[in-house]
């Protein structure tokens, strides 16, 4: 017995290089499509343990941007306002509050930092409340701080590594002219934390003069404590705008929508153009054989079979097609990654593009969904084809 | 009894072409009457409507008046036309087709070829079927080969087997020899002979080759899309026009 599927198969290893043109369009668009959907899911992930890192879920700080708060939370900024620290008081007061723990940010100019100087930004901290927080914090070497008076500092892993520090070394806090020991250096955490200079809170709120004043303070949230009701109660307060991590979630992810509808307008573009090319190779393949196919109904084709003939072949070059792309996108997810991260204002740590078995499913379903249509034209135009004209052009010769 | 039971009768067939505005009867009034077991041949120069003759025939097209009986059945007259589906349903189950241009699919063998049209018309074992006319036919051990491989005379013998595979009662073949040489086509008349006989097939056949005309039990001459009989053998001065009583009933000039 021989089916459709075969007659199918077999004609489209007539043309051979015509039907690989046609299959590495679709395997290409099949590879942008599955890549930027990948992206999209990744990038959301990734950016949600991003945030998880940063060991607390909520912050408060002085009245300002939202913006500038979630930029100085994740790059560090300039333009900073403060607050009194008394206010540690007033929001460990609320049930929903589990830990506190103040932060002064401070960023100086330091001329020596890449090619035309850079900012370097200081974070005093009280090593006992942060570290809770920061619970996976590790040291590559040395600890915390000894004295919260102290002239030390512990360094990020990336800091260390661009100062070259060692711990026992010196580093100078640029304007300022003053010299901590560095005690600690971490390891990697892959968060911002790692490009960090951390101080005692209270040196540095000496050096700048700013007494019993914050940037910001972290909050960690009881377990099953509404966060929600607890933001409410925080914006309460006099001259605070509360943080909370979904909120920078949001900006972020407002911030790279922009690109997102990029890309997908690509991925768009690529689908379409390889429907064209489908729907070009079968029309053609359907032209070229216009005999062949008048014979066929001559011997007993309904137009029913001879749509599903061409549409069978249809769907073979975007099955493999697309299951070549998917595979593809798979192999080069990691290039793919790198590509998105030079083009993207902020990109979390981890895997940008991010393929399950869900996207691979749901990809090969659309580009199954394409081929059926990009197949219903010439399909139909086939069906279409009158016996006696195909012998007539037989006569003809 | 078999010998003179009609096969197809056709009753004042026409088929009009429009060339610009004027019409050209390339089927005029044409009155057929063809047994079951018959193997006709038709003759006559280009352009004098033979293919055209085949064609309605053969149901592959509808006639512009006229009518059609296939086993006494009512195929069309001048108030029933058949749909483009309603005649492929008629041509699966009661014809075969050949061309003189064989058009076998080239990407598939030649047993694949011979399997085709049961692959629309759904029949058990077609694989046994498709050997056995093959066998039946001398070309069994050529069932893996591509058409590419084998020659235009072994390619008819295929295209035969193909036409033969739904079991049809009338076998249409249209300058089947027109691409061979002589001694091909000496062998595919013969094989068309031998499934006339041994397997009391109808055949029609058209061709321009009086030699092998000849080799059918009764020949037939179409002339400016009139059809002639010739009486016995190339005789080519003493044919007559066929004539037939209008209005009987096909089943009463089932003796002719």
């Amino acid at each position: 017995m021989i089916t459709k599927f075969q007659v199918a198969y077999k004609n489209l290893l007539r043309k051979k290089v015509r039907s690989l043109l046609t299959l590495i369009g679709i395997a290409l668009s099949a590879w942008v499509l599955v890549s930027l959907l990948g992206f999209n899911h990744g990038y959301e992930t990734a950016l949600n343990k991003d945030i998880d890192n940063m060991g607390f879920q909520m912050m408060i700080m002085a009245k300002g941007c939202p913006y500038e708060a979630a930029t100085m939370m994740l790059k560090g900024g300039t333009g900073l306002r403060y607050m009194k620290q008394s206010i540690l008081e007033t929001i460990e007061k609320e049930p929903e509050v589990e830990k506190t723990t103040p932060i002064l940010m401070q960023a100086v100019f330091d001329p020596n930092k890449g090619e035309s100087g850079g900012i370097a930004a200081y974070l005093g901290v009280e090593p006992k409340s942060f570290s809770e927080m920061k619970t996976f914090f590790k040291f590559r070497q040395g600890g915390w701080f000894t004295d919260e008076n102290a002239y030390e500092a512990v360094m990020g892993y990336e800091a260390a590594e661009l100062e070259q520090r060692e711990i026992g070394d010196m580093i100078l806090m640029p304007e300022k002219n003053i010299q901590f020991e560095v005690v600690g250096i971490l390891d990697r955490t892959g968060t911002q934390d790692d490009g960090t200079i951390f101080v005692p809170l209270k040196t540095l709120q000496k050096i700048f003069n700013r007494t019993d004043e914050l940037t910001s303070v972290g909050i960690k949230v009881r377990k099953d404590a509404d966060s929600n009701r607890l933001e409410q109660k925080l914006y309460t307060l006099p001259d605070v705008q509360v943080v909370s991590l979904a909120q920078v979630k949001q900006t972020i992810m407002r911030l790279i929508s922009t690109a997102k509808i990029m890309v997908l307008s690509i991925a768009f573009i690529a689908i379409l153009i390889a429907m064209v090319g489908v729907i070009n190779t079968i029309l053609m393949s359907v032209h070229e054989r216009f005999q062949e196919i008048g014979i066929l109904k001559t011997i007993g084709a309904m137009p029913w079979d001879i749509f599903k003939l061409i549409w069978i072949e249809t769907l073979i070059l975007c099955a493999t097609g697309g299951i070549l792309g998917i595979i593809l996108a798979l192999i080069l997810s990691k290039v793919t990654d790198m590509v998105i991260r030079s083009v993207l204002p902020y990109s979390p740590t981890g895997g940008l593009v991010l393929i399950d078995l869900k996207l691979v499913l749901i990809t090969l379903a659309a580009i199954l969904c394409i081929g059926l249509l990009s197949g219903l034209y010439p399909a139909w135009k086939a069906g279409r084809i009158r016996p006696l004209e195909a012998i007539r052009g037989e006569v003809g010769r | 009894m078999s010998q003179h039971v009609v096969s197809l009768e056709a009753i004042n067939l026409i088929k009009v072409y429009l060339r610009g505005s004027e019409e050209i009867p390339a089927v005029n009034d044409i009155s057929l009457l063809i047994n079951k077991g018959d193997f006709i041949s038709i003759i006559g120069p280009s352009g004098s409507g033979k293919t055209t003759l085949i064609n309605l025939l053969g149901c592959l097209d509808n006639p512009t008046s006229g009518e059609l009986f296939l086993g006494g059945r009512l195929i069309f007259n001048n108030t029933r036309r058949l749909s483009e589906n309603e005649l492929t349903k008629i041509r699966r189950e009661t014809f075969g087709y050949i061309f003189q241009n064989f058009y076998l699919i080239p990407t598939l063998t030649v047993l694949e070829n011979v399997m085709l049209p049961l692959t629309f018309y759904r029949k058990a074992d077609s694989e046994n079927q498709g050997i056995k006319l093959l066998k039946l036919l001398g070309m069994e051990h050529r069932k893996s080969h591509l058409p590419s491989q084998i020659s235009g005379g072994e390619m008819q013998r295929v295209a035969i087997a193909r036409a033969m595979v739904n079991m049809p009662e009338i076998l249409l073949a249209d300058e089947p020899t027109g691409n061979l040489d002589t001694k091909r086509s000496a062998e595919i008349v013969q094989a068309l002979k031998d499934l006339n006989r041994s397997a009391g097939l109808t055949i029609i056949m058209v061709t321009h080759n009086r030699d092998l005309a000849g080799q059918a039990t009764r020949m037939l001459e179409m002339k400016d899309g009139r059809i002639y009989e010739i009486d016995g053998r190339n005789r080519f001065d003493s044919h007559h026009r066929i004539t037939r009583t209008p209005g009987a009933s096909p089943s009463e000039s089932q003796d002719k």
